[in-house]
C-alpha cells in the first residue's frame, strides 16, 4: 500500500506575546490511501494544529509551520504557493470541522455554500453544479434534498448541519478527509448516525480519513490506527486492536482507565491522571508526561526517543512513563 | 414547564413550548438520579425547575414536604441553603472580576451564615474539601483549569451546607482524564457529606457510573426510570435501547450492532399527536399511541416505562 500522506518531524507554533510557543512539536506519521487514523488528545495537546497545518489554515500571521515537510501524494504541501493550496483544499482533501454552525456562513443557503467548492474545481455551471449539490445532500441523507439546498444553515438541526458539512467536504471526491472532532457537539444519537455515514462514505470513495477526537470510544469503532498526542508530541502510535489490548505508554494507560464504562462496577473510584497538562509556554524539553506526573530528574531535560516496535507501532520510550 | 411563543406586532402570546411536560420525579436522601436525554429534551429546565429558577407553569415541587412552587423569591430565600446548583461550564457561571474566595463565600454572605472571619474559614475548609490550595483563595476563577474550575463552581454551591445538589452537566466541559478526577471528588462528597444529586448529563457512561436511579427523558417527557443496573440490563423502552446502543464503546473488540435511529428530534412547539418517539421512526404501531393514555407504568420494581403501545414491547414479566 502506499502513503497518502506523510507527515515528517512537523514543528508548528504561535507568535505570541510571550514569544514562540510551539503547539505541535515534531510530528511524523503516515496515513496509507483508504485508511482511518485516529488522533486522540486532550484539549490543547495540538490535534487541531496538525489537522489546519495539512491544509495550511493555520490563523495567520500568528500561526506558522516552523519544521518539517507534509506530503500529499508525493507532493510538498509546506511551502506551497496559496494557489496551489486553493487547488488542494477542497478538491484533494475535504475538512469537517467540530462545530458546523461556525464553520458555515449564516447567511447563506447551504446549496450556495456547497456549489462553492463545485465550481471552483470543476468545470460546472451553476445549473449542473446545484443538481450535483442535491445529489450529495441526498447521498448523506438530508430528506428531501431539493427544498432543503435552499435553507439557511439555522434552520437546519445540529446533525442535518453536520451532514452538510460532511457533502461540502465530499462534493470533490476528495481522497483525504480530514475530520476536526465532527461528533463532538452532537448528541449521542446523532453522532451514530454521522459515524455511520462517514463509514459509508469512506467505503464507497475509497478515501483516507484523518479523524480527530477526545473520546475514546469513537477512535475504537471508527480508526484502523491510532496516534495518542500529548503536549503536543506522539506518545504512541499504534493500530487500534494493539493499543486498546495492549498500551504501552504511561498516559495512553491513564487515559484508558479512566474513561467510565459501563462495565465498571457502579460508584466505583475511577482512574484518574494526576495533575494537569502544563501550560505551554512551560512544556519542559524533556517527557513532558513526566513533568505533569511532576517528577523531577534526568527525564525532564533529554527529550526521549521513538522506537519502531514493528507493525507500524511507535513509543515515545521514556524510561519512567513506558 | 411550559415557554410562551410570542409573535405578530402586539407580541402577543401566540403558543407554546411544553420544555418539561407532565413530569414525576423523586429523589431520595443520599441518593443520586440521573437524568439522560438529547440537547432539547428538558433536562436542564427541570433542573431549574426543581430548584425554582424557574417557575413550573402546574404541578408541584416539593422539598422536604415542603411546598415550593408557589414560593415568592423571598420567602424561598431561606430554603436555598437546602438546594444549590453546578453549571455545565465554570468559565460561563463564575464572575470573573470576583476572586475565588468572593465567589464561595458569596451564597454566605446571602444568606447571612457566620462573621467576616468564619468565611473566610470556611472557605478554606472548602478549598481544602474539593483538593484545591488555600491560597487559591486570593486568586480569580480564569487563572485555573477547567477542572480546577469546575471545583471551585461545587465548593461555591457546597459553601451553604446544602442537602441535594442539581449537577447540570457537570463534566461535559472536561477532557476525560480530569474528568474522573471531578467525577471521584462528586462521589466522595457524597460519601462523607450525605448529599443528594440530580446528576443531569448526556453521557450515557457516566451517568450509570454515579447513579443509584436513572431516569430518561424524550422530548419534554420521562419515558423510563429504573435502579441504574436494571435499566442498562434490561431496558424496555424503544428509546433508551437505541440510546445505550449508540454509545461508542472504547474496546475494538466488541462487535456490535449499533441501533442508528432516523431523524432528529421533533419541535417541542409542535409535538406530534401520540408518542413523539414513535413518531420519530415511523413505528409499526404509531397509530396505536395517539389516541393511548401515555402514562407511566411500573412493570417491575422501581422500574417505570411509559405505557405506550408502539415503542414498548415485551414488558410485564
Amino acid at each position: 500500500m502506499s502513503n497518502l500522506l506523510e507527515i515528517e518531524n512537523l514543528e508548528a507554533g504561535f507568535d505570541t506575546e510571550h514569544g514562540l510557543v510551539k503547539a505541535v512539536d515534531g510530528l511524523s506519521f503516515e496515513l496509507e490511501k483508504g485508511r482511518t487514523l485516529g488522533i486522540v488528545g486532550e484539549s490543547g495537546c495540538g490535534k487541531t494544529v496538525t489537522a489546519m497545518s495539512i491544509v495550511d489554515l493555520l490563523p495567520k500571521p500568528a500561526g506558522k509551520i516552523l519544521e518539517g515537510s507534509i506530503r500529499l501524494m508525493g507532493r510538498e504541501l509546506r511551502g506551497a504557493e496559496p494557489e496551489v493550496m486553493y487547488d488542494v483544499r477542497g478538491n484533494d482533501v475535504g475538512v469537517v470541522f467540530q462545530e458546523p454552525m461556525a464553520a458555515l456562513n449564516p447567511v447563506q443557503r447551504v446549496g450556495r455554500q456547497i456549489i462553492e467548492s463545485l465550481l471552483l474545481h470543476r468545470d460546472l455551471t451553476k445549473a449542473e453544479a446545484l443538481c450535483k449539490a442535491v445529489e450529495l445532500l441526498d447521498a448523506v441523507g438530508i430528506p428531501s434534498p431539493d427544498r432543503r439546498i435552499s435553507d439557511y444553515p439555522h434552520q437546519l438541526s445540529g446533525g442535518m448541519r453536520q451532514r452538510v458539512m460532511i457533502a461540502i467536504a465530499l462534493c470533490c471526491d476528495p481522497d483525504l478527509l480530514i475530520a476536526d472532532e465532527p461528533t463532538t457537539a452532537l448528541d449521542v444519537t446523532v453522532q451514530a448516525q454521522i459515524l455511520e455515514l462517514m463509514s459509508e462514505m469512506q467505503k464507497e470513495r475509497g478515501m483516507a480519513t484523518l479523524l480527530i477526537t477526545h473520546d475514546l470510544g469513537v477512535i475504537a469503532e471508527q480508526c484502523d490506527e491510532v496516534v495518542v498526542m500529548y503536549a503536543g508530541r506522539i506518545v504512541e502510535r499504534a493500530s487500534v486492536k494493539d493499543l486498546f489490548a495492549e498500551p504501552k505508554h504511561a498516559y495512553t494507560k491513564g487515559l484508558l482507565s479512566s474513561i467510565p464504562r459501563l462495565t465498571n462496577e457502579r460508584k466505583s473510584k475511577l482512574r484518574t491522571i494526576s495533575g494537569q497538562v502544563a501550560s505551554i509556554q512551560d512544556f519542559v524539553a524533556g517527557c513532558r508526561f513526566c513533568q505533569r506526573m511532576g517528577r523531577t530528574g534526568d527525564t525532564l531535560i533529554k527529550r526521549p526517543a521513538y522506537e519502531d516496535l514493528g507493525g507500524g507501532r511507535f513509543l515515545e520510550t521514556c524510561p519512567e512513563c513506558t | 414547564m411550559h415557554f410562551p411563543v410570542r409573535g405578530g406586532i402586539l407580541y402577543r402570546q401566540t403558543g407554546s413550548v411544553k420544555a418539561v411536560d407532565g413530569v414525576d420525579l423523586s429523589i431520595r436522601h443520599g441518593e443520586t438520579l440521573g437524568l439522560v436525554g438529547e440537547s432539547g429534551c428538558g433536562k436542564s429546565t427541570l433542573g431549574k425547575c426543581i430548584v425554582r429558577l424557574l417557575k413550573p407553569t402546574a404541578g408541584k415541587v416539593l422539598f422536604k414536604g415542603t411546598d415550593l412552587t408557589d414560593m415568592s423569591q423571598s420567602s424561598l430565600r431561606p430554603y436555598r441553603q437546602d438546594f444549590q446548583m453546578v453549571f455545565q461550564d465554570p468559565a460561563e457561571s463564575l464572575d470573573a472580576r470576583m476572586s475565588v474566595g468572593e465567589l464561595i463565600s458569596e451564597p454566605m454572605v446571602i444568606q447571612k451564615i457566620g462573621t467576616r472571619g468564619d468565611r473566610v474559614r470556611r472557605v478554606e475548609e472548602l478549598l481544602d474539601l474539593v483538593g484545591l490550595p488555600k491560597k487559591a483563595a486570593q486568586k480569580f476563577s480564569f487563572e485555573f483549569s477547567g477542572g480546577q474550575r469546575q471545583r471551585i463552581g461545587i465548593a461555591r454551591a457546597l459553601a451553604v451546607s446544602p442537602d441535594l445538589l442539581v449537577l447540570d452537566e457537570p463534566v461535559s466541559a472536561l477532557d476525560v482524564s480530569v474528568q474522573s478526577q471531578v467525577l471521584n471528588l462528586l462521589m466522595d462528597l457524597q460519601n462523607e457529606l450525605g448529599l443528594s444529586y440530580l446528576f443531569i448529563a448526556h453521557d450515557l457512561a457516566v451517568v450509570k457510573h454515579v447513579s443509584d436511579v436513572i431516569a430518561v427523558m424524550y422530548l419534554g417527557k420521562i419515558v423510563e426510570i429504573a435502579p441504574a443496573e436494571e435499566l442498562y440490563a434490561n431496558p424496555l423502552h424503544a428509546y433508551t435501547k437505541a440510546l445505550i446502543s449508540a454509545i461508542p464503546v472504547p474496546d475494538p473488540s466488541v462487535d456490535r450492532k449499533r441501533i442508528v435511529i432516523p431523524g432528529d428530534v421533533p419541535s417541542p412547539i409542535d409535538p406530534p399527536p401520540g408518542c413523539a418517539f414513535g413518531h420519530r421512526v415511523n413505528a409499526k404501531n404509531y397509530q396505536a399511541s395517539v389516541d393511548a393514555p401515555l402514562g407511566l407504568k411500573e412493570v417491575a420494581d422501581g422500574h417505570w416505562v411509559l405505557d405506550c403501545p408502539c415503542c414498548v414491547s415485551g414488558q410485564g414479566q
